[in-house]
């Protein structure tokens, strides 16, 4: 019966452990869980010229320029308050456009533009057909 | 629920209430998988992509509904000592594992055309490959004693404490930003259109009938295994 009670006392010790570690672990990625930053981040704690990071916010209506070599477009990220120009050379998936979402991993060059080595699509909760979409939001997000 | 502590009499309903789940459920997803994979319109940003989510999203509520119905289990076994908990628990580990594998999957293979990636370590996909790790390590526990007709108090500790990543995996996408959507159905509403929320809303209903009744199947077969035990026990003694 001591033995039961000791393996007992383990096992609560073992839960009120593992729960404060749960607890403590959930505080300290309160930050970092975040996938990336936004323009508005960067602009208030600005990241060193080099240092890889991951880029997220939405690409600014009629930002999408494809730069001369074919390969290269240059777009903006914004949020509510700020924008940041990125580039990009290769394939975006089939949901990248203009006003959706994109988190770019890349980081700023010495000129302040945010060289992506990867781009990818962050799709909305939103989900309809076509026809409603453009009678929705006008038009301009269909394809 | 205490009607229930009688197996026999758990039985006598679960034997005849199976078929109906089991076939009532998979002519429910039949209906709901041919509306929303043939005749559900396309959606205008992902075209025929989104029909994924009539097994995705049933997927992910299965998995995450799973880990609910453990942690009842086990509170119930850990309070009550509820004969039926333990044989639920149990019953339910291996086809949660099961759906959330196959949420995982499915989102895999969405996510590559749609976000250009298989997978990104952002809270909501890592909190759900986490919940999958939680349902081995609860087959594990579970299957560690030698006592079939209930689960240890640690493997019970284990389902309750394993039901903190439940909310995570639900507000992951709210409380983090990610590169997974934010919900689309709340208590508010449904930013689904109709035309697509009903073919899901039955395919999530059929294969939670389906689920319900691979969890009786698999509890009848438990208590099978612990009669013939007990019989071959007794024979041996006699």
């Amino acid at each position: 019966m001591k033995a039961k009670h000791q393996r007992l006392t383990l096992a609560i010790l073992a839960v009120i452990a593992v729960i404060g570690a749960g607890f403590l672990a959930l505080y300290g990625l309160r930050d970092n869980a975040a996938l990336f930053r936004t323009p508005s981040e960067i602009a208030a704690a600005p990241v060193p010229v080099g240092q890889a990071f991951r880029l997220g916010g939405m690409v600014a209506d009629g930002s999408i320029e494809h730069l001369p070599d074919g390969v290269t477009i240059r777009f903006l990220v914004e949020d509510e308050t700020a924008s940041l120009p990125v580039l990009y050379s290769g394939i975006t998936p089939d949901l990248f456009q203009e006003n959706s979402g994109v988190v770019a991993e890349g980081a700023l060059n010495a000129g302040g533009i945010f060289v992506a080595e990867t781009i990818l699509a962050k799709h909305d909760e939103n989900y309809m057909p076509p026809e409603l979409a453009e009678r929705n939001l006008g038009g301009e997000a269909s394809q | 629920m205490h009607i229930f502590a009688n197996p026999t009499r758990f039985l006598s309903i679960a034997r005849p209430l199976t078929p109906w789940l089991f076939w009532g459920g998979v002519a429910l997803v039949a209906v709901a998988l041919v509306q929303g994979l043939f005749f559900a319109p396309e959606d205008y940003l992902q075209g025929d992509l989104v029909r994924n989510m009539y097994v995705h999203v049933p997927a992910a509520w299965l998995g995450m509904a799973g880990w609910s119905g453990i942690l009842v289990a086990s509170i119930m076994q850990l309070v009550w000592r509820h004969p039926l908990a333990g044989i639920a628990a149990r019953a339910i580990a291996a086809p949660g594992a099961l759906f959330t594998a196959l949420c995982l999957l499915t989102g895999s293979i969405w996510g590559r055309p749609a976000w250009g990636t298989w997978w990104v370590w952002d809270g909501r996909l890592t909190s759900m490959l986490i919940l999958l790790f939680l349902y081995f390590g609860f087959m594990a526990l579970a299957s560690a004693s030698d006592e079939r007709a209930s689960i240890s108090r640690i493997a019970a500790i284990f389902g309750v404490v394993g039901a903190i990543n439940i909310p995570i995996i639900r507000y992951s996408v709210v409380w983090w930003n990610s590169l997974h959507q934010a919900p689309s159905i709340s208590l508010a509403g449904s930013t689904i259109d109709g035309s697509m929320l009903w073919p899901l809303f039955g395919s999530a209903l059929g294969f939670t009938l389906i689920f319900a009744a691979i969890v009786l199947m698999r509890m009848r077969g438990i208590i099978a295994d612990i009669r013939i035990e007990a019989r071959l026990r007794r024979m041996a003694e006699a």
